[in-house]
């Protein structure tokens, strides 16, 4: 089982598993200097030293190379429709183009030279969203070469970029791909408070992870709340060591990054009014947390606990940044009220529990509750087993719903794997449902996605056929299983 | 829910009434495993008009009728009588089949995995490694059994795991009616690791985990035929404990059953080369290659528990994985029996039953992995497995296909009884399912 995975760490037998707790941390560009209008009351004095640093590059670093593999235009007909919009079109179609969506509806003709998929007794969604995954941080084969998902040499460490260990032929990759997985946000792991920047990819095969990089996404912060910062660096006898800790080592970090904003923010207010003054040194850690400040980075909070949440909630509210998402919120559904009201989302998983303290009292009906009270839910994987079926995890979590008398129906559900998550990594208007002029990110089943018998038949990222189960040419394989698993043939 | 919890604790006192009250002729049936009473307010309970998979020799049977008395099946079929004064519950348009089974959980040793104090699987004296018997350390009142156990699943293997040495000890099979006693069968079986596990323990190699099993089990002979030159200390020193040399013996005799966690195909080889070799009586574990073996596996016979949903090629043993493992090692002849390898989450076997089907395995095999085929596995198939005359009443009424995400349980039996289908979590539910009472959430009790 997953390292990464956290509720695992001790539920599986006969592994002999590690308890290396995955936490997720979000990855985002640099600000792209950002420019203050007022300069600051109290005008920090300029560093001492004259060090020659260079304005942080206004151009995106480790840009996007990702280009979509082009392809026919394409007119699936005759499906259950889930757009994730709210419809459900039954007898519908929906054709795409140049890597966008064009038409969804009940009459959409097909272009001259267009593909046309029979999809009659069939379901279409749009690709599937992970708001939670370490897949090419931490690999398979889950070896020590690989493991590269938690920068746990410090409680902040807000430098790192998860990106920079995604190793593009992780095989776990395309296992998800035949899950339906066409974006997913790889976060750094738990162990530290600010565990550093994720990155939004395309789960698209390819050779370096800049041309995974979602074209335009906006970068995630990782941080973490309670057991796993606090466990970590109390057992190196180190702060934090208790969950009083772990909120002071977060309002350290942020006052640091208020005081380095406004360093920047005097210096580019006196360039700007034509006076003669000394950049501030540039501080790579220090730079993804203004771009929180500044709201270009998103933050995804590892965060059990109901009480904590609302620590973190006016840790936020102090330092004047938004919460994008609670992740592994085991107990979203105790203050669901308040999650609805400040407008955060709850990345949760549809069963996970008891694994440790702090996942103690989740329950079924969490993701239901958490949609009744009319906040932002979604259901996340930490798991490259539960990423090749967020599907049928969504569909466990509907059902409990219903039977505990929440009425949760499949339009509802799909969003909670598609559009949901795509709001809370910031790329709702590009992706995650199924509109006119959205990327064709679509997904083929052969039946009710949250039926157990259904597969993926057709997976389709901006347009492209990138897996087709009845098409062994369309089912990627990475460097790393070539030759090693020939005998298992076709899709695992 | 404290009304549930009481009447756990009622079963006991329950069952010894039964087992003198019980049928006659059934007697023996009853073995070591607990028998509890119907319910109190009637003997008799007639479930009807159900869609019964009995996994018996009667098949499947549309509108049928399941009677249950004192704990047991005492008819399954269609159109028969309803005994007078029995209590009907109206089944129509669901289904019952036999209570299901996880072949490899560890319930009833663990409450929460991070706190050290609730876990009893694992066992790190060198000195206590074969005779480690998990039922020493079970926990009847353990809150993961409600949990599980109002999802339909009935009974379970709990397997220790492996400490400092590749053997781990002695599992059980554990019933999850609650109640002081758990234990169906104990024990039920040897639980060894080999490959990567074996070989870290061993010191390094497979071949060293081979040799270290092998001398393990010549010691148990030596020591069985030579007890009092032992106690004599006129034989040579043996490689285990006396306690684990003792625990080892029914092994070495292949009377009771080696369960072998591997997963390289290889692996699978040397663990069935050892078991004609030295005659044991093997059942394979995860086996994630196996399929690439599946005809030698069929050959010997060797009974396999899997978790069908085990694809990652997450170590270099399981590079083969696939989602059609189970689908292929049956179309070899093996028999399988399904396991999580969970505990707080053994409720999700019927997920990866559903997940097999998807990925090739005929449905009815599936159920069967649940059911019938443990029940054969661990040699209770006189007691459990399936819905016949005699056998125990361990069922589920669900509302659906029992394999589909979306079907739900809607009644448990355990010998007869209609558990509460109420878990602790089921009380947090309903404590924070409307917010905003006059009082706090903490005055909102069962």
């Amino acid at each position: 089982m997953k390292r990464c995975r956290e509720s695992l760490v001790a539920g599986l037998l006969l592994a002999g598993m590690g308890a290396a707790a995955c936490a997720s941390a979000p990855v985002a560009p640099p600000p792209a200097a950002a420019t203050l209008k007022t300069p600051p009351a109290t005008a920090p004095a300029p560093p001492s030293t004259p060090a020659p640093a260079p304005e942080p590059p206004a151009a995106p670093l480790f840009p996007s190379t990702y280009q979509r593999i082009p392809a026919p235009p394409t007119l699936l007909r005759n499906a259950t429709v889930l757009t994730a919009a709210g419809d459900r079109i039954e007898g519908g179609s929906i054709l795409f183009a140049d890597g966008k969506i064009a038409a969804v509806g009940r009459e959409v003709a097909a272009p001259a030279g267009a593909v046309v998929v029979d999809a009659t007794g069939k379901w279409v969604t749009p690709g599937i969203i992970d708001i939670h995954s370490h897949l090419g941080v931490y690999a398979s084969p889950e070896v020590e070469g690989l493991e590269d998902g938690n920068e746990a040499t410090d409680p902040v460490t807000a430098d790192v970029w998860a990106e920079h260990s995604v190793w593009p032929q992780d095989p776990q990759f395309p296992l998800a791909l035949a899950g339906g997985v066409t974006s997913m946000e790889i976060l750094p792991g738990s162990a530290n408070l600010i565990g550093g920047r994720s990155v939004t990819v395309k789960n698209v095969p390819a050779r370096t992870a800049q041309a995974m990089k979602f074209p335009g996404a906006p970068y995630g912060l990782k941080m973490a709340c309670g057991e796993n910062p606090k466990r970590v660096y109390g057992a190196k006898g180190r702060p934090p060591s208790t969950r009083m800790g772990n909120i002071a080592g977060d309002r350290e970090a942020w006052a640091k990054a208020v005081d380095y904003k406004k360093k920047w923010d005097y210096y580019r207010d006196k360039v700007k009014h034509g006076e003669k003054a000394e950049p501030p040194s540039r501080d790579i850690e220090m730079e993804t947390l203004v771009g929180v400040l500044n709201g270009e980075i998103r933050v995804q909070n590892h965060c059990y606990r109901a009480d904590e949440m609302a620590q973190m909630i006016d840790v936020a509210k102090e330092f004047g940044y938004k919460i994008a998402a609670f992740h592994h919120a085991v107990e979203s559904y105790k203050i669901a009220d308040l999650l609805a009201k400040e407008g955060i989302c709850s990345a949760m998983w549809a069963d996970w529990w008891g694994f440790k303290m702090e996942a103690l009292d989740g329950i079924r009906e969490n993701i239901a509750l958490v949609e009744k009270a009319g906040a932002c839910a979604i259901v996340h994987s930490d798991s490259a087993d539960g990423i090749q079926r967020l599907n049928q995890e969504a569909a466990k979590a509907m059902a409990a719903g219903n039977r505990a008398g929440i009425p949760i129906t499949r339009e509802q559900a799909i969003r909670w794997i598609t559009i949901n998550p795509a709001k809370a990594m910031g790329i709702d208007q590009q992706t995650g449902s199924l509109e006119p002029g959205k990327m064709a990110d679509v997904v083929l089943w052969s039946g009710d996605p949250f039926s157990v018998y259904s597969r993926t038949e057709k997976v389709y990222v901006d347009g492209a056929l990138l897996f087709d189960r009845n098409d062994p040419k369309r089912q990627p394989e990475m460097d790393f299983s070539l030759g090693m698993t020939d005998a298992a043939g076709g899709v695992r | 829910m404290s009304a549930p919890r009481n009447l756990w604790a009622g079963l006991s006192l329950l069952a010894s009434v039964a087992s003198i009250a019980g049928v006659a002729g059934l007697a023996g049936l009853t073995a070591a495993g607990p028998v509890s009473a119907a319910t109190a307010s009637s003997g008799v309970v007639a479930i009807t008009g159900a869609k019964v998979y009995t996994l018996g020799r009667a098949g499947t049977l549309d509108d049928a009728t399941v009677v249950v008395e004192n704990g047991r099946i005492r008819a399954v079929g269609k159109g028969i009588a309803i005994p007078a004064g029995a209590r009907t519950i109206d089944a129509r348009g669901k289904v019952v089949t036999p209570g299901l089974f996880d072949s490899l959980t560890q319930i009833g040793l663990v409450e929460v995995n991070a706190v050290a104090g609730t876990r009893d699987g694992t066992e790190q004296n060198d000195h206590i490694t074969a005779a480690f018997d998990v039922a020493d350390a079970l926990n009847p009142r353990s809150i993961l059994i409600p949990v599980n156990r109002i999802e339909g699943l009935t009974g379970a293997v709990v397997a220790p795991t492996p400490g400092k040495s590749l053997l781990a000890g002695r599992g059980a099979v554990i019933h999850l009616g609650g109640g002081p006693d758990l234990l169906v069968r104990s024990p039920v079986a040897m639980f060894a690791v080999l490959g990567e596990d074996g070989a870290r323990r061993a010191g390094g190699s497979r071949a060293g985990a081979m040799l270290l099993l092998r001398s393990a089990l010549d010691d148990a002979l030596d020591y069985a035929a030579h007890k009092a030159a032992w106690e004599r200390a006129e034989r040579r020193p043996y490689s285990l404990s006396h306690l684990d040399l003792e625990a080892l013996v029914p092994v070495a005799r292949g009377e009771l059953p080696l369960v072998v966690a591997v997963e390289r195909a290889s692996d699978v080889e040397a663990a069935l080369r050892l078991a004609k070799e030295r005659r044991l009586k093997l059942i394979l574990s995860g086996a994630e290659e196996g399929w690439m073996v599946a005809d030698q596996i069929a050959a010997a016979k060797v009974p396999v528990l899997l978790n069908p949903m085990q694809d990652l090629p997450s170590n270099f043993e399981k590079l083969g994985a696939t989602l059609e493992n189970a689908a292929r090692l049956h179309r070899a002849g093996v028999t399988l029996a399904f396991m999580t390898g969970d505990s707080h989450n053994a409720r999700n076997l019927r997920q990866g039953a559903g997940n097999a089907v998807a990925y090739g395995l005929p449905w009815d095999e599936a159920l069967k992995a649940m059911t019938v085929n443990p029940a054969r596995i661990w040699h209770l198939e006189n007691r459990l497995g399936s819905l016949e005359p005699g056998k125990e009443a361990d069922l589920v009424i669900w509302d659906g296909d029992p394999l589909e995400l979306t079907t739900g349980a809607v009644q448990v039996f355990i010998h007869g009884v209609e558990m509460p289908m109420k878990s602790r979590q089921t009380e947090l539910r309903d404590r924070y399912k409307n917010l905003g009472g006059p009082l706090p959430p903490a005055y909102d009790k069962p």
